[in-house]
């Protein structure tokens, strides 16, 4: 029987170039940025890393810019500066954003540390996917970009290999009305329910779509979108036809595929996304033809 | 001799005197139980079991005790005294022996000289399980056949059953409405963790510092255990960070002495917040069913009621909670006729035992949901109907006692219902509408819905329990100035039970300067900090005692003066008002101190057969109108306002006692829209504060609160226990308003978004407990 305590090492690399050289050195290192999960995850004994990859000291992953007409979010950017300085170009994921956690919880999570763990229930998937981001991984094999829609394997499972890193995010501008809107049981500090995010393209007529907490991975409504982006009169602007925004959230709702559990049953999650897509293409439209945003 | 004007010290009775714990508190610098440290301390941690029930059929600790830096560990097998515990009868083992049953129950303990090594050597502690299938419902625990899980227990798995019966247990009314309603399980969800440290004494025994709410029953059930003399055990109270009931039963502290005198060295004990779910009793789930007969003009005839608490694995306080649910269970009402039976069960959910309430919670959303019903079939206002029944001084309780004190019903009814009502939500601001930061709605689907609820509670102990409380209070001059120290082993859990006690001081004695020295166990009991009681038996002590100190200084300083003196301002001053001396000029180098034994009324049991007698020193009573938002397809709450009116007899700190009231319908808050530990098979599914939601500042309304001050002739200063009643109303007054908003019939707390949003859901199957549906 081994009688030694466990040992986890703590490595800090202070470039990116380093981190990637660490991670291929060791692969089973977890990386840690804000540490909302994997502190937690610590904490409870459910997971026992023989290493932590610390980011928090390289400074090009906690920056955004402007790169080819996207917005590129480096991976350790906490929440609350998407909030204050995004708010305007990318509203759908700052919507998103407000929601997690408490104000301490959004100083310090991360919207890298969302994608790597890779939770059905992250709030910042659901705006990514009706974003039509991607997301850019680095090992020292090189870099690619995974579309979001295709980053998602499984519940709490992704595309990263185990030498790489998430990097960073790209996202287009909001080009149109972009909503998010989360259900829980409580009305702040709470891990959604189910939650849904919707992005108009008007620029090429196209909807996007996010469904959060109601199937294995974060899930797009295709259906949904093709049918939405037929029927909006995106020249015209004129109201929803009737019966758009009902079907628009059945479909929705037959995208998700929840399931019963602690937090809400799967009949309720299908239910409720059904109300958030149509409401939230209620508002999307009338901010996008500018008939104001008050229900 | 001077004739310098009187002062009126401030800080007394009636005063908002400011605790000596709030700015601490707020800037986080109090001292919790968590923050104790000892040179050289080592850490305990405790084995759990996985299983609901099961069988052990052996348990070795020998890797445990290989791991380096592992100092002791330990199970049922190094329990020096009787390896049992609990509050109202020792069947709880403090570490499991044959078998286990709940989950989460203690097996074996360790002490480390680190937390993770202490939580590692868990990890190498092997125990054999033989599981067994658990009993999880608790009317099924009550019938023929059921698995026996306390053979010793004379009911099988009934641990009490209360009967009572009044008038015409038969009788027949007009209009009749039924009910079957369900009640979760509530976490008292206090924000310190069980915590505390022993340090084994050079005598063999041991001194225990935690945070608890009744240091002597901890005293005797620690002494109890380990086999040694009371006096060999002695307790200070450390810093509590809440209790709410949930530290009244032991967690930690017989654990922490036992590896403390086994391995010489002081050790702590510190749950995390996981653990702090299995470490205490919750509040326990009902089952009520009620049939309220009345005449057609609203006057009941008739209430029969049965009501099932699920006691869980162990007795903790059940017996005494059944005991309220029943005697309280018809409401503030008067009712000639009544027939209850309340039965407490074992099961093998988690224990239930204390949780701010104790029984009446449970109770009161049933017959207040019954009286909205009984309403609505008689098509009377739901207030109206309340004050036409509302029971009121000289009223008598089904179980025969007469209320012998101010019981205000109607008044508080009316005071709610007459407060403005607040004006519609302002939409623009996600944080007033139901869903709040969320964004899910902009008012879509939201529908404004008011209720209403009253509540009674009893305050103290009952049913003839030897109630008391002692305090010793001593006057010395210090540096020419009068100083008043108080001794009382009373517990301050957050109350401002330190401030109520200098506050009685200054104003039995006129002394500003007032010391309460820590709670501990070198002064008599004080009884438990629960019940609503502390600042009637424990300032009733106070005072007591205070009476004493005046009444010797004042005999001493007339034996000094030679003239009679009386204290006043804290001036010996003569009958035609003039002083006559200081309090430093009579006593000198002298010390007065006096210690007094206070109890309230006694109390009486109930009869057996027939559940009369007069149980109960004194009633409470709050009102509560909740005015919520609810979006109906989202099935989504925002309780807009709360208002409250209760009468507390005297305030003794009006700030405190608004703080109460608050917090108070924020608990009950919580058990209306989302406070439940999810229990499947025996099993929590949700032992965190990610999934136990209780509710935030966005959640928690305004309040418009209305203190009456109806003096109680039999208490001190008039008083009347606080901090129960408002817990008690809110639920049922948050849930009537969501009915009101939603015509669902929502028979279950907490009401769940499922509940008001799904189509049926009034009978929609949970996967945890059946429901059966209403009527």
């Amino acid at each position: 029987m081994n009688t030694a305590v466990s040992t986890m090492e703590f490595l800090r690399p202070a470039t990116l170039a380093e981190a990637l050289e660490t991670k291929a050195a060791h692969p089973e290192a977890v990386p840690l940025a804000g540490g909302t999960d994997l502190m937690v995850e610590l904490n409870f004994d459910r997971r026992r890393p023989p290493a932590l990859l610390d980011l928090t000291r390289i400074t090009e992953l906690a920056e955004w810019s402007e790169v080819d007409g996207h917005i590129r979010i480096g991976a350790t950017v906490p929440y609350a500066r998407i909030i204050t300085e995004l708010g305007s170009r990318l509203p759908g994921l700052a919507m998103a954003a407000r929601t997690v956690g408490s104000p301490q919880i959004r100083n310090r999570g991360t919207l890298g540390g969302n994608l790597g763990s890779a939770s059905p229930a992250g709030d910042g998937h659901p705006p990514l996917l009706a974003g039509h981001a991607t997301v850019e991984l680095a090992s020292v094999r090189g870099s690619r970009r995974v579309p979001v829609d295709a980053f998602f394997l499984g519940p709490k499972r992704s595309v990263v290999e185990p030498d790489e890193l998430v990097v960073a995010v790209r996202v287009p501008p909001a080009t149109g009305p972009q909503q998010f809107a989360k259900v829980g049981p409580r009305n702040a500090m709470v891990i959604a329910v189910c939650a849904f995010a919707l992005a108009l393209h008007p620029e090429n007529g196209t909807v996007g779509t996010g469904i959060g907490s109601a199937g294995p991975t974060p899930l797009r409504a295709r259906d949904a979108e093709e049918f939405l982006a037929a029927e909006l009169d995106w020249a015209g602007g004129r109201p929803l036809p009737e019966g758009v925004a009902e079907r628009f959230g059945e479909l929705v709702a037959a995208a998700a595929r929840p399931i019963d559990d602690v937090r809400g049953t799967a009949a309720y999650r299908g239910h409720a996304l059904a109300v958030l897509a149509r409401r939230t293409l209620t508002w999307a439209w009338r901010d996008h033809t500018g008939r104001g945003s008050c229900g | 001799m001077s004739t310098a004007t009187r002062e009126t010290v401030a800080g007394r009775v009636g005063d908002s005197a400011v605790r000596p714990d709030a700015a601490l508190k707020v800037r986080g610098e109090f001292a919790y139980s968590s923050d104790l440290f000892a040179d050289d301390m080592l850490w305990g941690a405790t084995l759990r079991s996985p299983h609901p029930h099961a069988r052990i059929r052996s348990i070795d600790v020998t890797a445990a005790l290989t791991l380096p830096g592992v100092y002791a560990a330990l199970t049922h097998a190094d329990v020096p005294g009787e390896n049992r515990y609990g509050l109202d009868h020792r069947d709880q083992p403090v570490l499991a022996e044959d078998v286990v049953r709940y989950q989460g129950e203690p097996v074996a303990v360790v002490a480390a000289d680190h937390p993770e090594t202490a939580r590692r050597a868990l990890d190498r502690i092997a125990v054999d399980y033989q599981v067994l299938d658990p009993v999880v419902d608790a009317e099924l625990a009550m019938a023929e056949g059921a698995p026996v899980l306390h053979p010793e227990c004379p009911g099988g798995n009934v641990l009490r059953h209360v009967r009572i019966r009044r008038g015409d247990p038969e009788a027949t009314a007009e209009v009749v409405v039924t009910g079957e309603y369900r009640v979760g399980m509530q976490d008292q969800a206090f924000l310190g963790p069980e915590s505390g440290l022993a340090v084994p004494a050079e005598d063999g025994g041991v001194d225990l510092h935690v945070a608890t709410q009744w240091l002597h029953v901890d005293q005797s059930q620690v002494a109890h255990a380990l086999g040694l003399p009371p006096e060999k055990v002695r307790l200070t109270l450390a810093g509590v960070g809440g209790a709410f009931g949930a530290r009244e039963d032991l967690s930690m502290q017989v654990h922490a002495c036992l590896l403390a005198l086994r391995t010489r060295r002081p050790v702590k004990m510190v749950y995390g917040r996981e653990e702090s779910f299995f470490g205490h009793v919750h509040r326990h789930p009902a089952l009520l069913r009620y049939e309220h007969g009345a005449d057609r003009h609203g006057r009941l005839v008739s209430v029969r009621a049965e009501i099932v608490l699920d006691g869980g694995a162990y007795a903790s306080s059940t017996p005494a909670v059944v005991a309220n649910a029943a005697t309280l269970g018809i409401g503030p009402y008067q009712v000639p006729n009544v027939r209850m039976d309340c039965w407490g069960v074992y099961t093998n959910n988690p224990p239930c035992g204390a949780m701010r309430g104790f029984g009446a919670v449970q109770a009161c959303f049933a017959y207040e949901s019954q009286m909205d019903k009984l309403a609505e079939r008689l098509g009377m206002d739901p207030v109206e109907l309340r004050i036409r029944n509302a029971m009121r001084e000289g009223s008598t309780m089904p179980t025969g006692q007469v209320v012998d004190s101010a019981a205000p019903v109607a008044e508080l009814l009316r005071r709610v219902r007459d407060k403005p009502l607040p004006p519609p939500a302002d939409p623009t601001d996600p944080r007033d509408l139901p869903g709040g930061v969320a964004n899910t709605t902009r008012g879509d689907g939201v529908v404004r819905g008011v209720g209403y609820g009253v509540g009674i509670k009893n305050v103290a102990f009952s049913e003839g329990f030897d109630d008391y409380s002692t305090a010793r209070v001593r006057l010395e001059v210090l540096g020419g100035e009068p100083v008043v120290s108080v001794h009382t082993a009373a517990v301050e859990v957050g109350q401002g039970l330190v401030t109520v006690q200098q506050q009685i001081a200054r104003t039995e004695l006129g002394i500003a300067r007032v010391t309460v020295l820590p709670a501990d166990t070198g002064v008599g009991s004080a009884g438990s900090s629960s019940a609503s009681r502390q600042s009637y038996v424990t300032g009733g002590a106070v005072k007591a005692a205070c009476e004493r100190v005046r009444d010797t200084l004042c005999a001493l300083a007339a034996t000094r003066l030679g003239r009679e003196v009386g204290l006043v301002d804290g001036k010996l001053v003569t009958a035609d008002g003039a002083v006559a001396a200081s309090i430093a000029d009579v006593l000198g180098d002298e010390v007065i101190e006096r210690t007094v034994e206070w109890r309230h009324r006694p109390t009486f049991p109930l009869d057996p057969l027939t559940g009369q007698g007069n149980a109960h020193t004194q009633y409470a009573f709050a009102a509560h109108r909740a005015v919520v938002d609810v979006d109906v397809e989202l099935g989504l709450v925002k309780v807009v306002e709360l208002a409250c009116a209760q009468d507390v007899g005297r305030a003794i700190n009006p700030q405190a006692v608004l703080g109460q009231i608050h917090g108070g319908s924020a608990q009950g808050l919580g058990l209306a829209v989302m406070e439940e530990i999810q229990v499947v098979d025996g099993t929590v599914r949700n032992p965190s504060f990610t999934d136990y939601l209780i509710p935030t500042i966005v959640d928690m309304p305004p309040m418009v609160v209305d203190v009456l001050e109806l003096a109680d002739p039999h208490a001190p200063y008039g008083l009347r226990g606080v901090g129960e009643p408002p817990t008690i109303s809110s639920t049922p007054a948050i849930v009537a308003a969501i009915r009101a908003a939603t015509g669902r019939a929502l028979t279950r707390v907490p009401v769940r978004p499922d509940d008001i949003a799904l189509a049926g859901s009034a009978s929609r199957p949970v996967p945890s407990r059946p429901e059966v549906p209403c009527d």
